[in-house]
């Protein structure tokens, strides 16, 4: 009794602590895999420049659109808030800090997800479901190279260029904004920038874009592919498809308060 | 099962009617790479990484809240940054900054540098130069920085703030110096205000200044006599038959007086020149009578001769004797 009690207990953590291990071998997989030179063969490398156009270029007008707008919210709220305060010239420093170090690389992510990498997950799944996985398999296709991994490489680059051009567009409009339109004030503004960006900064704001891109390319698609089920397992309430949002999201959270921890401890 | 047609992902999934695919993708990886190039470029220059620099080390007894990155300023303006922090072998801070080699002519030997720590915000660096026309700072110099702290110096003002609160509370408490001097006061002004007035606190007491008021009287009147006797006293002097005019007068008369003697005397002179003459030609007539003298002694050497030759000659006569007339 005792014993089918804690095989009750220890089972869904192992089953937990499985699904990570297979999250992490299929990000192995798909390393070693774009890595590879034969990955980028005629046939895999349209399918490679397809996801890479499809993920990236119909969302990065509007993404870049809306950062604008919240950047120009966002800068006349601190701004006028610093001024009431005799704080501004700490103003747009905080800004730079709260757009470009922290907001912009996560909801570039999340972006990604929404648009592109969770509807791939949805494909690959659908692949699993109408046994085409199976039958590409059969015919001596890989379809992870062939399926996967583009639709991985593609959501990466999109979530490292969604949130490069975002961080640039901020930073423009917060200039625009601060100093309005004149080149008078780009010394300074540079300067204040140089600050913010020390190298230690810098390696944690690159390291923590790529692996937010890679954290929303890689959970959907290894949540396709092995039906991961979260620790309490699958039932009504909880669809495979939430379990690995939730798991993105609790990824992407992490790897935020580690650079926060980074950043400023 | 086996019936289904073989699937050709690619066929399927590849649609055909984007044209330039292959092209838009590297279009978008190249612009990809530019962005994150050209980031990484202008990250690198807000760091300063393509300035020419010269090192300028200070030396600070506390680094606290300098951090590597924050800015040397001259007159407001960021002329160089930490380059970086380190302590020194006597327990200093030193802090090594790089002062951009277009503004290091704004530094000269005799710069001073302070590290001014505000209560808001991170410290400031800076630097003043007084005399423009030193010579220019040399690459690697060593300064001292002059370090002001203004939230350090709110405890000490709190603590001086307090000691004076403390002496005023002691100053004010009932039976303090100040309050029998405030009381003293007060019986001062009462003795102000009553009978004598500042006289009576002068003095001391009424009688006393009664005493002081009577010696006033007193003297009043005797200026009042002063007064009539001076008045005696110019007629007296300056009167019409007074001393002056007399004196006046007396001198007049010894002014003519003085004026007789100088006649007088003038006529005397007069006579005296006359006296001068007179005895000027008394000398001349004794100076011939010498002469003559001297003829008449040749004469009656020459007389005695011829009475001696007739005498030898002349016998009758025995008496040889010549009588002088």
């Amino acid at each position: 009794m005792t014993r089918n009690l804690t095989s009750t207990t220890a089972q869904p953590v192992l089953h937990w602590l499985a699904d990570w291990w297979r999250l992490i071998h299929l990000g192995a997989v798909i390393l070693v895999l774009a890595l590879s030179p034969s990955s980028y063969r005629r046939d895999n490398r349209l399918q490679m420049v397809w996801h890479i156009y499809r993920n990236t270029a119909p969302i990065l007008l509007s993404f870049s659109v809306v950062s604008a707008l919240v950047t120009v919210v966002l800068t006349r709220i601190v701004l006028t808030t610093a001024l009431s305060y005799g704080l501004t010239q700490y103003a747009l420093q905080v800004l730079i800090r709260v757009l470009v170090l922290e907001l912009i690389p996560l909801t570039a992510a999340l972006f990604v997800a929404l648009r592109s990498t969770i509807p791939d997950g949805a494909e690959i799944a659908a692949l699993h479901a109408n046994g085409q996985w199976a039958q590409m398999r059969t015919s001596g296709q890989d379809p992870l190279r062939r399926e996967v991994l583009p639709r991985v490489v593609a959501g990466l680059l999109a979530g490292v260029t969604l949130a490069a051009l975002s961080s640039i567009v901020a930073l423009v409009v917060a200039y625009a904004v601060g100093y309005g339109f004149t080149l008078s004030g780009l010394p300074a503004y540079t300067r204040m920038f140089g600050q913010v960006f020390s190298p230690a900064v810098s390696l944690i704001l690159v390291l923590k874009t790529v692996l937010f891109s890679l954290a929303v390319s890689l959970i959907p698609m290894a949540s396709a592919l092995y039906g991961l089920r979260g620790l309490y397992g699958a039932s009504v309430r909880t669809s495979t498809d939430m379990h690995a949002l939730v798991r993105m999201f609790s990824v992407l959270l992490l790897i935020e308060v580690a650079s926060l921890v980074g950043n400023y401890y | 099962m086996s019936s289904k047609p073989p699937i050709d992902p690619a066929a399927q999934d590849v649609p055909t009617n984007v044209s330039h695919l292959e092209l838009k993708a590297k279009l978008l990886m190249v612009f990809m790479v530019l962005l994150l190039s050209l980031s990484a470029l202008y990250v690198m220059y807000a760091r300063g990484a393509f300035d020419e620099t010269q090192r300028l080390v200070l030396m600070a007894e506390d680094s606290e809240g300098v951090v590597v990155g924050m800015d040397l300023t001259f007159s407001g303006f960021p002329i160089g940054r930490v380059h970086g922090i380190e302590l020194a072998e006597d327990g200093k801070a030193r802090l090594l900054i790089d002062v951009t080699a277009k503004d290091a002519h704004w530094l000269r030997t005799s710069s001073i540098f302070t590290l001014v720590r505000g209560i808001v915000g991170s410290p400031a660096i800076r630097a003043y130069t007084g005399i423009p026309t030193d010579p220019p700072l040399p690459g690697g110099a060593v300064r001292t920085v002059l370090q002001g702290d203004t939230s350090a110096e709110i405890p000490k003002v709190i603590a001086a703030a307090k000691v004076l609160i403390e002496n005023l509370t002691e100053l004010t408490s009932s039976g303090s110096p100040t309050s029998a001097l405030l009381s003293n006061l007060q019986t001062t002004t009462q003795r102000l205000n009553g009978p004598g007035g500042a006289m009576t606190v002068l003095l001391g007491g009424e009688a006393e200044a009664k005493k002081v008021m009577q010696t006033l009287e007193r003297t009043n009147a005797l200026l009042a006599r002063l007064d009539s006797l001076t008045a005696k006293a110019d007629t007296q002097v300056f009167g019409e038959q007074g001393l002056m005019p007399k004196t006046r007068a007396t001198v007049d008369q010894l002014n003519a007086l003085l004026g007789d003697a100088r006649t007088s005397l003038q006529k005397v002179d007069a006579v005296l020149k006359d006296a001068q003459v007179i005895s000027g030609n008394a000398k001349d007539a004794s100076a011939d009578l010498g002469a003559l003298r001297g003829e008449v002694d040749a004469s009656l050497r020459k007389v005695q001769g011829l009475v001696t030759e007739i005498n030898r000659k002349w016998p009758f006569a025995r008496d040889t004797e010549i009588k002088l007339p």
